[in-house]
């Protein structure tokens, strides 16, 4: 039993390691600023991070197979554009949603067809896609539109209740990332699809030669990342009511520095969404706090994100540089 | 050595691809805006849309040359952007005598209003941007990070550090000598060209006619075999991430005097982008290996004759972006295995033809 929980706790211990680190830095937050201590900021997080979180699950996957999706900040600030000019239009919602989903799945399907058959850098293509997407962002607006849509609102105002906390609420568009989550869950550990991922990111050459169907899921994967970015953009137009091509400017790397610092490593193979899940909240946690202090500026956040950055990578390569090697 | 015909031997060239792209981008200019290359001499200068070719695309071609020898050894740098605006930042706040004892008068706005001395100034941007470099190439070459993944720290970090050192303002300069670098002449020409002109010739002449170009491309090849046939790659990777971060300093004391101001938040945003764009339009692969630098200045010419063309011809600055991945994608498509496969089977007979080119 002793020798279990050791290899558990070796196996998973960057998880561990980001979870405990989430929960000490809130704990000490909650000591050093005590409105923090409050259950409702704490739903904040998932309220103000909701696309953030939604766009990290997708590049997850993404990173899990080796490649890297940096067009999922356009697309998110296309579906804003796009949504808000439709719905302007006074095109149903119940059209314009799937709608969207599907531009995003095709725009991935795209990226992914190009990156898997002319074989090119996953890298060149999806920053093609991202000029692309804030290209077609601008060429549908320049300004910011305002979306009047009454089932936006009533999407984007609705409070629900958590049940046996008093004054604490979600926004309803903030369920749909822990939703998802469980959705990636499933696909990542449960189906041949999730386990084709990481087949692809260990080592590639070897999920081919071993007969799996390597090209379409890496399409698979693109698609899913774009599709997650689409949804990413009508939670992020339902947030703040409106489109705008300059929403979201290098949410890419904020999605790609939660995802490392959730324990996935770049090169692909290692890690889990489960992990992301605490990097968006660490994030998050840093934000809050530099919020609560006041006198700190926001640029800060970037300081403190890229130094956390750094220090995940380096309790990485501790971790799975010497298994690898030894 | 057998001699290869000609005109193998210039569609094998390392600059013919970019010098195409050029070409057609200006046959199009020829045929749409026959006015695109109209010159003319004012106060004993050139001007014209060539010379802003030339003028604005002298910081990318910068970065573009230091990418170059970053992207030949396998690795890329993502944090150009964010080492100009350190850079730039670093130069505005040494300049501005608003951080100093005086406030901004009207006498200083229009005087040559400094804090610090000319000569310190450009050191400091340059030591700025090498320290930066120092610090990728540690971590790549030392503690063994994957570069992407380094060099997006100081991506994340540095407009960050950039912001701090401006203090989040846009801060604009009053110091007449240093608008030279960006928009000054020498002979008729931008100052820049000449600046990029003379970094490109240095590191050609250091890397060509020394041994560490060779080095370069071997790590880029197979870096294990490179260790193992006794050359230090850690001590070339870090060499060329600090020579990548150096160039861009040198970019960001261009771009800062050239607009007359530092915002930290938005000075050469996309330039980490737009350079190893210009890498790939230059022929360097992204997996490393062989390299041109000049291909890669080529490259980044491009690119601003693509920007300025679709300007000229009344392309709205909007819709610039999906312009600019419309030519992204014919790269990529042309430089693609399928389409070189193509190619080769057009121009090259059928026989016993094949073998090394060299």
């Amino acid at each position: 039993m002793a020798q279990r929980t050791k290899r558990f706790l070796f196996n998973n211990a960057p998880l561990l390691i980001v979870i405990s680190i989430f929960v000490v830095a809130y704990f000490i937050a909650g000591r050093v600023y005590p409105a923090m201590q409050k259950p409702q900021v704490f739903f904040n997080l998932f309220i103000n991070n909701a696309s953030l979180l939604i766009v990290s699950i997708g590049m997850t996957l993404v990173i899990l197979t080796g490649g890297i999706d940096l067009s999922v900040a356009a697309v998110l600030a296309l579906t804003t554009v796009a949504s808000a000019a439709l719905l302007n239009k006074g095109v149903s919602p119940v059209i314009v949603m799937p709608l969207m989903l599907l531009m995003g799945i095709v725009f991935g399907f795209t990226l992914g067809s190009i990156i898997h058959f002319l074989k090119v850098q996953p890298f060149i293509v999806t920053l093609m896609g991202a000029y692309f997407a804030r290209g077609m962002a601008y060429i549908i607006n320049l300004n910011a539109v305002p979306i009047e849509n009454i089932v936006y609102k009533t999407l984007g105002l609705t409070p629900i209740h958590i049940p046996f906390l008093t004054h604490s609420y979600v926004y309803i568009y903030a369920i749909v990332g822990p939703l998802l989550l469980l959705v990636a869950i499933y696909l990542s550990f449960f189906t041949r699809f999730g386990r084709t991922i990481y087949a692809i990111g260990n080592n590639e050459q070897s999920a081919v030669l071993m007969g799996l169907p390597v090209g379409r899921t890496k399409i698979m994967v693109y698609s899913f990342s774009s599709f997650c970015a689409a949804l990413a953009g009508i939670v992020w137009s339902i947030s703040l009511l409106s489109g705008y091509g300059q929403y979201a400017p290098s949410m890419e790397l904020d999605a790609i520095a939660a995802v490392v610092i959730g324990g996935t490593l770049l090169t692909g193979g290692v890690g889990n969404v489960i992990g992301t899940l605490f990097g968006v909240l660490i994030t998050g946690t840093i934000i809050s706090i530099l919020q609560f202090n006041g006198t700190l500026s926001s640029w800060w956040t970037r300081i403190v994100v890229g130094v956390l950055t750094l220090i995940f990578i380096g309790i990485q390569s501790l971790f799975y540089l010497r298994k690898k090697h030894s | 050595m057998k001699k290869e015909p000609l005109l193998k031997r210039i569609r094998e060239s390392r600059l013919f691809w970019p010098l195409v792209a050029l070409a057609i981008i200006f046959i199009f200019d020829a045929i749409f805006e026959p006015g695109f290359f109209k010159m003319g001499v004012l106060n004993g200068h050139l001007f014209g849309n060539l010379i802003d070719v030339l003028n604005d695309g002298a910081p990318l071609m910068l970065a573009a040359v230091g990418m170059t020898m970053v992207i030949a050894t396998g690795g890329v740098d993502l944090s150009v952007g964010a080492v100009i605006a350190i850079s730039a930042a670093l130069a505005t706040v040494l300049i501005n005598p608003a951080l100093g004892k005086h406030l901004i008068s009207n006498d200083i706005l229009t005087k040559d209003a400094t804090n610090t001395p000319l000569p310190i100034i450009v050191l400091v941007c340059l030591a700025a941007g090498t320290l930066c470099g120092l610090w990728n190439g540690l971590l790549v070459s030392r503690a063994r990070i994957p570069p992407m993944i380094a060099t997006l720290i100081l991506m994340v970090a540095g407009r960050g550090i950039a912001q701090l050192i401006t203090n989040g303002q846009i801060m604009t300069i009053y110091y007449t000598p240093y608008f030279w670098f960006g928009n000054g002449f020498i002979l008729g020409l931008p100052v820049s060209i000449y600046i990029v002109a003379l970094v490109l010739t240095l590191a050609s002449v250091g890397v060509r006619k020394t041994s560490v170009g060779l080095f370069v491309e071997s790590v880029g090849i197979n870096s294990k075999s490179t260790y193992y046939s006794g050359i230090s790659e850690k001590n070339v990777k870090l060499l060329v991430y600090t020579f990548s971060g150096f160039c861009a300093g040198v970019a960001g004391l261009i771009l800062s005097s050239y607009v007359h101001s530092t915002d930290a938040n938005n000075i050469g945003l996309g330039y980490e982008l737009d350079a190893i764009l210009a890498v790939v339009l230059g022929g360097t692969l992204m997996t490393g290996g062989r390299f041109s630098l000049v291909a890669s200045a080529i490259g980044a010419l491009v690119i601003w004759a693509f920007t300025i063309s679709m300007y000229t011809v009344g392309v709205p600055a909007a819709a610039l972006l999906a312009a600019k991945a419309v030519l992204v994608l014919v790269v990529i498509l042309l430089y693609s295995d399928y389409t070189r496969r193509l190619m080769n089977r057009l121009f090259t007979r059928k026989g016993p033809q094949h073998g090394a080119t060299d």
